[in-house]
């Protein structure tokens, strides 16, 4: 019997020839991040346990990005706890405001993640770097703590669903609507503990900022890590980025043979922009069912789509339009390259003129942190990746989820719609 | 290890934000934590709860973020355990990690009602309803994890214990499914 990608990882990090799903094995940690809500914790345990070092200075990574710039006073403690530890341990990667983007969108941007990597992070959206092919899976806290201290952690070994797209995407269809489609078909917790392989012809046609949403929401399935086996597009990216690397594609690819424990195939063709309702991930519906909704805010950011596709896309869609006066359209560029791309290429322009804002990189209102947080019975349209009741702010407001063009788009009709009713 | 507590029943799907929502992310005290436990869901559960007590809840339970405060809240509220049909995979994790117990039953999750008194005990995977008179068998954990429950924590448990418990487990794993 051949193995996936995913076990081949795995087996690869503890030495072995294979691993089966299902079993226990204790793997080396190739990346360990935390960010301003996870790592104060880990830290805490970390000199709790009498440790002095982090294993490696070059493996732990430290991104304050989710209340950054910081909020208030007590978020600012929570961040000077990892500015302070990042200096004691003299961390080669921690990125403080001017240098910080969101850690999803960052780590794969600056070539510290890569293909074949194993790779955890105490946010749950760590398994956005499946995207490169690498095994990444988010953890908590005592987790990051025991990799700061020895490099190692305990997995179980998990079954793969491969999930096969075929057919033409639509126009206006992203990566961001095949995993919202996913997850409306197999429910929020439809690959619990296992690992969503995505594959087929449109994947590969896919660009990596797209692959990178897709994995990033493979969370929202309750799936333990999303993949995609690395192709050229893959290389591209990473050989400006990793210069040194030792990857060869050839290396990392599903046998054949390899087992899976459940198999679905999708056309794509008959897959249009998808919305999902509050206050679940999978209460989607495509875009065109979607009737008379009005907003009050639009998001178009996050590690799910804040990168320069993302913007591209919002830009080209905003570009001579206005929005409404009593709506409010917050755009995020999830890192400082992305943001000053967008300026270069000119997008910062339309998304001001068209009666937006831009904010510094930040996860701030997708979480309900800050920066665009809503009030009661307030309904706002993000492209970001949890609709949970009152994740934005108050309990009684609404958020839906869709991609950068119906984003776009409803912040100028002020309803959601479809793209195409503007452009 | 034996438990016993009174029943907070919850629904499906309950996530890491009605938990503990973001705004309060920003201590890691699981005292002052415990004051918004699961105001999501329920705005009074963190006054009505007493030490001992066991959460009872549906599908999916703990989804979302990995955020480690969602079950640090639950501990600090004095909570014993949590029975769940099914949990999400970081929560469980989380759960293991910081000793507080977790079990995964449906017919358990199911049957039981607010305020029944239940009594548990984690090495012989079983949960009585004392109000319903019901016995419920589960698959007890790997002795691996079972161990790093009883000492309180991943970080309590030297790597070396670890491994030796892991190599003993090894064939008999593919019963339990979450992680």
């Amino acid at each position: 019997m051949g193995l996936t990608i995913t076990e081949k990882i795995l087996a690869g990090h503890t030495n072995r020839k294979r691993v089966e799903p299902g079993e226990f094995i204790e793997a080396r940690v190739d990346i360990a991040l935390g960010n301003d809500i996870t790592a104060p914790l880990a830290i805490e345990e970390f000199r709790k346990s009498g440790a002095k070092r982090v294993f490696d200075k070059e493996k732990v990574v430290l991104v304050p990005d989710h209340f950054t710039p910081n909020k208030d006073a007590p978020s600012a403690q929570q961040a000077k706890i990892l500015r302070d530890f990042a200096k004691e341990q003299n961390l080669k990667y921690y990125f403080d405001v001017g240098r910080m983007g969101i850690e999803h969108a960052l780590l794969p941007e600056q070539g510290i993640v890569g293909p074949g990597d194993l790779i955890i992070g105490a946010d749950s959206h760590t398994c956005t770097y499946g995207a490169l092919g690498a095994f990444s899976t988010g953890v908590g806290s005592t987790d990051l703590a025991a990799v700061m201290i020895t490099g190692r952690l305990w997995f179980k070994v998990p079954e793969t669903i491969k999930f096969i797209y075929r057919g033409k995407l639509n126009k206006w269809v992203s990566g961001k609507d095949l995993i919202l489609y996913t997850i409306g078909d197999i429910g929020v917790d439809g690959a619990l503990y296992k690992a969503m392989e995505f594959t087929g012809e449109i994947i590969f046609n896919l660009s990596m900022d797209s692959r990178f949403t897709m994995c990033n929401m493979a969370i929202e399935a309750g799936a333990k890590s999303g993949i995609i086996v690395p192709d050229k597009t893959t290389m591209e990216y990473v050989k400006s980025r990793i210069p040194h690397s030792a990857f060869r594609i050839s290396n990392y690819k599903s046998d054949p043979d390899a087992n899976y424990c459940e198999i679905r195939e999708y056309d794509c063709s008959k897959i249009e922009p998808q919305v999902a309702f509050p206050h679940l991930p999978a209460n989607t519906k495509p875009v065109s069912e979607v009737k008379d909704i009005p907003l009050d805010q639009v998001v178009i950011g996050s590690c799910t789509n804040g990168r320069i596709e993302d913007l591209r896309i919002a830009a080209k869609v905003l570009k001579g339009n206005k929005v409404p006066s009593y709506m409010r359209l917050i755009i995020i560029p999830a890192t400082q390259n992305i943001y000053l791309e967008a300026l270069k290429e000119g997008l910062i322009e339309i998304f001001l003129k068209a009666g937006g804002v831009v904010s510094t990189p930040t996860c701030g209102p997708c979480l309900g942190g800050h920066m665009g947080v809503l009030a009661e019975e307030e309904r706002a349209l993000a492209t970001t990746n949890r609709n949970f009741k009152g994740r934005m702010g108050h309990p009684k407001s609404e958020v839906y989820l869709a991609n950068p063009a119906v984003a776009a788009a409803s912040a100028i009709q002020g309803r959601i719609v479809h793209p195409r009713e503007v452009l | 290890m034996k438990l016993k507590g009174g029943v907070h029943k919850f629904g499906d799907d309950v996530n890491t934000d009605e938990i503990i929502p973001a705004k309060y992310l920003i201590t890691t005290d699981p005292n002052e934590l415990a004051k918004h436990c699961l105001e999501g869901r329920n705005k009074n559960f963190a006054k009505r709860v007493k030490p001992g007590d066991i959460i009872v809840t549906g599908r999916n339970f703990g989804c979302g973020s990995s955020r480690e405060h969602a079950p640090l809240a639950i501990k600090g509220c004095g909570v014993s355990c949590v029975i769940a049909s099914s949990f999400a995979r970081i929560f469980f994790r989380n759960c293991i990690n910081m000793g507080l117990p977790i079990l995964e039953s449906k017919e358990a999750a199911k049957e039981a009602r607010q305020n029944d008194i239940l009594k548990v005990d984690l090495s012989k995977g079983e949960i009585r309803n004392i109000t319903k008179k019901k016995i419920y068998k589960i698959q007890p954990f790997p002795k691996f994890l079972q161990r790093i429950i009883s000492s309180g924590g991943l970080l309590k448990v030297p790597l070396r214990t670890q491994r030796k418990l892991r190599k003993t487990q090894r064939k008999s794993v593919r019963t339990q499914k979450t992680l």
